[in-house]
């Protein structure tokens, strides 16, 4: 037997260990005596709740992966017990990342479908279309999947929460890293040219001075020629480029700037940084010619376990889960933020208790905080901020152009105020592999 | 008591402004009776076709009646959702038919001046210089992205339900209301339109221009005219897509939404206002049946997002083999094959 073979029965027998001990630990606490349907898209024994995902179009490259990803969780947890014995049921839409695809979707899923709430949806200015109708109609808008700090507005929408860190703050602390780090060195910038963007660019800008950058850069969704702006970034000689850009474009710049043979330090913020997704559009976009090796060295931040870190306990667990719920995802960043998004909503309902209203799961959110996730840092929410993850640390993609290693301790900070050294420990999954409160 | 209905029938026909006006009438008191047994969504989709039927019936008019093709009509509806938009943000309670007419306006005025270009081409040109206006219209957004907020686009707020109405009265329900009754005024417009002395034009300049000149018709102005009649409804539509939506951005606005109006009035049936209706029905309803079916079988993801528009393609495909002429064409010539054999069977049976 080869050693890989080896490992891989290992793993399994693994797996199957955690599996079996999930199942004894849950069967005690599920069962649907006293359950009610409490709220819109809750039966005494199911819960849905609906999304819109870019399962089609220029943001699907790896995007696509994350919807199935929470869905192979919520079959994991479905299989142990569920949610006070509830199934958890998943309706993902496709919006094509079209703005104005949203809106008729989003009203399917809460008008027809009847969905208890929108979780995950994905996309700053896809989502942005339908905030307001949400909240006006008084549906729980739980970890939207964008770091617009759009989501943070608890006066106007009180039902909309984040999730993952907003683009300020990892513009603060990728900023801070390139100012440290890289300093003397002329800096670039490409972004997306709406709030994902614009929101990250607030946050380089309050960490370098303006005189370093010499070259502001933009692109839009619907041009996939962005030839002129990485000429004009080579031009005004920037040898650190940082982007704030969806994968696809991303790629589209690596790749650009190789044809010219321009070779910066590229900086790139996590939604757009996951080296397998970007290694593949790299292969796809080239016909083959370019590959994973323009990644290699690339600097990015993440929030949660390195993806290619098989001994993190996380990364084991999710993984496992991953192989058996959903055999054809692979396995990369979007999927682990598939997975670690529903965990988080697993968390979010138990802790709401047995028969959650659609008010209950979101006055939890803002009173008890959600610990002993995934996540690097605790989540920002409260009754004033409804903040995701509160910080990154910064990461370098290895020769290999797969494998992540972390640089720097981790930090955490606001959209405005300093940044600061996170001091708290690292989490460590519980044995059943479901969150417990 | 048959033949009394056909005589008030036969009355109203010498006035198509009270025959089409009793029409908009009796389908308005269906839809107003009907919105109060169906859902909250069925409302929206109800809206839905309504803003579809409307921009679909001016291109119906520019394409089936008077034989200039357009690709790039959502550019119009662009036009007039913008118009609406940016009326909305400077104030927010203005009323909805000031929002409308001005946007209406906004569209024709762009239609006049696109339609003076036009009216020099002819067939491929044509569809090529509209086809660029599809595509050109809506970077405009991008460019002055300080006046239209570029791809985040311009939220816009819904329509105010009317407080007599109640509280429970549910803003799907007056969408729905708005959108029917400013596609009935559009069809019976257009439905006169049609029968008076400019429909005669339009379809003369279509049919033979040389004739159409021999009879004293200036065809350019024709078909500017066509051009701006067509661009106004386009720029209804585009207004009520705004409401529609709730945002105004240029990816609302991309060329496949010119292509979805061009099917609509092809699978419907070019030329006719009914057929306009039908093409809106399929454009709405399709994409839910087609995803449903897709989320049916369980197939790679790869395979499955993309299915949606595969299917959507074969019936399109499939529909213009079985009705060349349309939905709207294929059942007006079954009425006629029906008719026709209820005739001969009364013809045998009073012979024998």
């Amino acid at each position: 037997m080869k050693p890989t073979k080896t490992l891989k029965w290992v793993g399994l027998a693994g797996l199957t260990a955690v599996l079996a001990a999930g199942s004894a630990t849950v069967s005690a606490a599920s069962g649907t005596a006293g359950n009610r349907a409490s709220a819109p898209g809750i039966t005494s024994n199911s819960i849905t709740i609906g999304s819109t995902q870019p399962l089609t179009g220029l943001a699907a490259p790896g995007y696509d992966e994350i919807a199935p990803a929470s869905k192979a969780y919520f079959e994991y947890v479905n299989a142990h017990g569920g949610v006070f014995g509830r199934k958890i049921k998943y309706d993902y839409l496709d919006d094509g990342y079209n703005p104005s695809q949203t809106p008729p979707l989003t009203r399917q899923l809460v008008l027809q479908d009847n969905v208890f709430g929108i979780f995950s949806a994905l996309g700053t200015p896809t989502h942005l279309s339908v905030v307001s109708y949400l909240n006006a109609e008084k549906v729980p808008d739980l970890f939207v999947s964008s770091g617009c700090n759009c989501w943070n507005n608890v006066a106007k929408d009180p039902w909309t929460f984040g999730w993952q860190p907003d683009y300020t703050i990892e513009g603060k602390i990728l900023g801070q890293y390139v100012k440290q780090h890289l300093s003397g060195e002329q800096v670039g910038y490409f972004y997306q040219d709406d709030e994902f963007g614009i929101d990250g660019v607030k946050g380089l800008d309050n960490q370098l001075s303006a005189s370093s950058v010499v070259s502001r850069q933009n692109y839009v969704t619907t041009n996939i020629n962005i030839g002129a702006q990485i000429a004009a970034l080579q031009a005004a000689g920037a040898k650190v480029v940082v982007l704030f850009s969806v994968p696809a474009f991303t790629a589209l710049a690596l790749l650009t700037a190789a044809t010219l043979n321009y070779h910066p330090t590229w900086v790139v913020s996590n939604v757009g940084s996951d080296p397998k997704t970007l290694g593949g559009l790299l292969s796809s976009f080239s016909k083959g010619a370019a590959g994973g090796a323009l990644v290699a060295g690339m600097i990015s931040d993440a929030y949660l376990p390195v993806v290619s870190d098989s001994s993190n306990g996380w990364i084991k667990l999710f993984k496992g889960i991953v192989q058996k719920y959903a055999p054809s995802l692979p396995w990369d960043g979007n999927v682990l933020y598939g997975v670690s998004q529903a965990y988080t909503l697993v968390q979010a309902l138990k802790a709401a208790g047995r028969n959650p209203t659609r008010a209950s799961v979101v006055k939890i959110l803002e009173t008890r905080k959600l610990t002993g996730g995934p996540g690097l840092v605790p989540f920002g929410f409260s009754k004033k901020d409804h903040l995701g993850y509160q910080g990154v640390e910064v990461v370098k993609t290895g020769a290999d152009g797969v494998t992540q290693t972390p640089l720097t301790s981790i930090y955490v900070t606001g959209n405005q105020g300093k940044i600061t050294v996170y001091k708290g420990k690292a989490t460590k999954p519980g044995s059943s592999g479901v969150p417990s409160n | 008591m048959g033949i009394r209905w056909g005589s008030i029938w036969q009355a109203l026909g010498k006035r198509p402004l009270a025959r089409h006006g009793l029409l908009a009438v009796i389908v308005a008191a269906a839809v107003l009776v009907l919105s109060y047994q169906v859902s909250a969504y069925t409302n929206y989709e109800v809206a839905g076709v309504a803003v579809f039927a409307t921009a679909a019936a001016g291109l119906t008019v520019l394409t089936g009646v008077n034989g200039q093709i357009s690709l790039g009509h959502g550019a119009l509806m662009a036009v007039g959702a913008y118009t609406t938009s940016l009326l909305l943000e400077w104030q927010t309670n203005l009323p909805i038919v000031l929002v409308m007419a001005a946007s209406v306006a906004a569209a024709a005025a762009a239609g006049l001046l696109f339609g003076v270009a036009a009216s020099r081409l002819r067939g491929p040109y044509l569809a090529g210089v509209t086809l660029a206006l599809a595509l050109a219209l809506p970077q405009l957004a991008l460019h002055f992205a300080s006046i239209f907020r570029g791809e985040q686009g311009i939220p816009v707020t819904p329509p105010s339900v009317p407080g007599w109405l109640g509280a429970s009265f549910s803003g799907e329900q007056w969408l729905a209301w708005v959108s029917v009754a400013a596609a009935l005024v559009t069809m019976v417009l257009l439905a006169n339109l049609l029968r008076s002395w400019v429909g005669r034009s339009l379809r003369a300049v279509r049919d033979d221009e040389v004739a159409a000149v021999l009879a004293g018709i200036h065809v350019g102005r024709t078909q500017v005219m066509a051009f701006v009649i067509s661009s106004a409804c386009a720029g209804l539509g585009g207004s009520l897509f705004a409401y529609w939506l709730g945002l105004t951005a240029p990816g609302g606005f991309s060329v496949t939404l010119s292509l979805q109006l061009l099917i609509a009035i092809v699978i419907g049936g070019m030329g006719s206002l009914v057929g306009a209706v039908w093409g809106a029905i399929f454009l709405i309803l399709l994409p839910d049946l087609t995803g449903s079916l897709a989320t049916a079988f369980n197939l790679p993801s790869s395979i499955g997002n993309n299915l949606p528009l595969a299917i959507f393609g074969a019936v399109l495909v499939l529909a213009m083999l079985a009705f060349p002429r349309g939905v709207q064409g294929g059942l007006t010539s079954l009425g006629g094959f029906g008719r026709s054999h209820w005739r001969q069977r009364r013809t045998r049976r009073e012979s024998g």
